[in-house]
């Protein structure tokens, strides 16, 4: 049962969205140019007057980029021409990659910094230090090191996604409640059940947390690493349709953009609900 | 080594303060100790140390000065032969009610049947009333079915002695009583040795055998350990009958409102040997008017009601 409070909210939305599109379609109407009265028109033409369009797409034909695309998203006609489902799985895999590899660092380094004060200290200069940096100033580097664009881009994606896991970690398990801590210590839990059984279901909430911001800058980065690296992956496609002066592509890619992005962070949602607990 | 159970000697307590100047110790000089199957209360008033000196007994903090021992064994960290039921009664949120007592079931025996602790976890829950809500998440339950919980956790691992850190201070009276009736029963029924901090003077005077009061800190000591001579089958219904409980418990109170004070600090009570505290034994006096009707300025006379030991 739909509540009348969601419907009123989905109906207000609704009414945005066309408000919105109206508006733009009149904006983007071609205009009746006052040199082609009486003029040459061929010269008017000649000279970027005359009817013409403004060059800013019309929703129709980004409706129609968008019918087109997703008509049949996983064609393949050679390495310039691929469906819009190929090149969100080529960044989806990166991005898995990349996350991935965070992941598995981020969390036991996290866990070993959130239980000792000391290794805490002695790593917060160097975390402060990196997690500023924008992970596309790694890309020199990576692409001199690695010697691989593919690599470089998953590179990239594993540096901009460690910080915020590494973080939450690490104050997760160092804020774990010291009652729980002294429950495991009075019954004598040894470190290995207690860090799976105690620290890491009371971190787990804010660990998830932290994932999921790393997440979201992961997937803000991988399109600016793909459209320096090239070849394949969304980022790729909406510098491609650029350099083809295909606005109407550009903007249905970054529509694609937005709509996996919020896919992903009701993903990571779901699993903080997951786990988060009530006292 | 002593005969008894669990012997403390010459404890003490300082804290490190912010800036450097040495803090007064919270407490020093406690010299007490318990045998098997005694149930003993610590009352005083806040600040005194009491939980840190049942921190110290359980092993999770050290004190400055002084020993523990537990049958002949010095207190060293924590151990499953100390079984602790916590003021907050920090029970495991995401674990529900039977995980939470099988997993210290499982941290005694390790080697047990997942059946085998699913069973012996439910018999404790059982026993505090639970069996109906084993599945239930913590967050679930009234704090009061929270606390019994604790109980049956602690209870549920068989540990040579309980300590209580004040488990009924967050309840309501109505639950406070009927989860004492509970542990009076399962205490009665185990034997088993319990350390228990209050703040209830009735509590001290139903559950306990012996109640160590405390004078207040820095400095802290114990002043007094009161036998509660009453014979052990009470019940809340109908201890206050008996004699000696009034004359217990205005002795009780007369020390947390007068007397406390007068063993604090630097000027404290020179006639005291903290080493030895006196053994009283209020509800065998004859006239318990006398204690009430001590001006609260005039030092009380403390080695009065000494009885040897």
């Amino acid at each position: 049962m739909v509540s009348k409070f969601t419907l009123k909210a989905a109906f207000i939305s609704l009414m945005m969205l066309l408000v919105f599109l109206g508006a733009w379609h009149l904006a983007t109407q071609p205009k009746e140019s006052t040199a082609a009265i009486g003029g040459d028109a061929e010269y008017a033409a000649l000279m970027g007057k005359g009817e013409q369009k403004t060059g800013f797409p019309t929703p129709a034909m980004v409706g129609q980029s968008f019918v087109t695309y997703l008509s049949d998203p996983f064609y393949d006609k050679g390495p310039n021409d691929k469906g819009i489902g190929i090149q969100i799985a080529y960044s989806l895999g990166r991005v898995a990659l990349g996350f991935l590899l965070a992941t598995l660092i981020a969390l036991p380094v996290g866990f070993v910094i959130g239980m000792s004060p000391l290794l805490y200290r002695a790593f917060d200069p160097f975390i402060q230090v990196l997690k500023p940096i924008s992970p596309l100033a790694w890309m020199p580097l990576a692409l001199y090191s690695l010697k691989d664009s593919d690599i470089s881009g998953i590179f990239v994606i594993f540096i901009c996604s460690i910080w915020p896991m590494l973080l939450n970690t690490a104050f997760g398990v160092a804020s774990v409640r010291r009652d729980w801590i002294n429950v495991a210590r009075t019954l004598e839990v040894n470190p290995l059940r207690k860090a799976f059984m105690v620290v890491l279901p009371a971190a787990a909430p804010t660990i998830l947390t932290g994932m999921r911001i790393s997440m979201g800058i992961a997937w803000l980065v991988i399109v600016a690493a793909e459209m320096l690296v090239g070849g394949t992956g969304i980022g790729y496609f909406v510098w491609n349709e650029w350099n083809n002066l295909a606005l109407p592509n550009v903007i249905f890619a970054v529509a694609m953009i937005g709509v996996v992005g919020m896919f992903l962070d009701l993903l990571f949602g779901w699993l903080q609900k997951l786990v988060t607990y009530r006292e | 080594m002593s005969q008894h159970f669990l012997t403390v000697e010459n404890l003490k307590k300082v804290y490190p303060s912010a800036n450097g100047t040495p803090n007064p110790p919270v407490f020093e000089d406690i010299n007490f100790h318990i045998d098997k199957g005694e149930f003993v209360c610590i009352i005083g008033h806040s600040g005194c140390g009491k939980t840190t000196i049942l921190n110290v007994l359980a092993g999770l903090e050290e004190a400055s000065a002084g020993n523990a021992f537990m049958d002949s064994r010095e207190v060293k960290g924590p151990s499953l032969d100390r079984g602790v039921v916590f003021q907050s009664h920090a029970l495991m949120p995401w674990m529900s009610v039977l995980g939470n007592v099988a997993f210290g079931v499982k941290s005694k025996w390790p080697d047990w049947s997942k059946d085998k602790i699913a069973e012996h976890a439910g018999k404790y829950l059982e026993m505090v009333g639970l069996g109906h809500a084993i599945h239930k998440k913590p967050a679930e339950l009234s704090g009061g079915m929270k606390q019994r919980v604790g109980i049956a956790r602690a209870f549920a691992i068989q540990p040579k002695m309980l300590l209580l850190d004040e488990p009924f201070g967050a309840l309501d009276a109505l639950t406070r009583g009927t989860i004492q009736d509970e542990l009076l029963k399962i205490v009665q029924a185990t034997h088993q040795t319990v350390f228990m901090i209050t703040h209830d003077v009735d509590e001290a005077i139903l559950l306990a055998d012996k109640i160590m009061l405390m004078s207040n800190g820095p400095h802290a000591k114990i002043a007094e350990i009161v036998e509660v001579t009453m014979p052990r089958n009470r019940t809340r219904a109908g201890i206050h009958h008996d004699p000696q409980y009034y004359k217990i418990r205005n002795h009780l109170v007369d020390f947390l409102v007068n007397r406390s004070k007068t063993y604090a600090g630097v000027d404290a009570e020179m006639f005291h040997d903290p080493k030895n505290p006196p053994l009283v034994r209020p509800g065998l006096e004859g006239d318990p008017a006398q204690v009430v009707a001590l001006p609260a300025e005039k030092p009380a006379p403390l080695l009065k009601q000494v009885v040897n030991h």
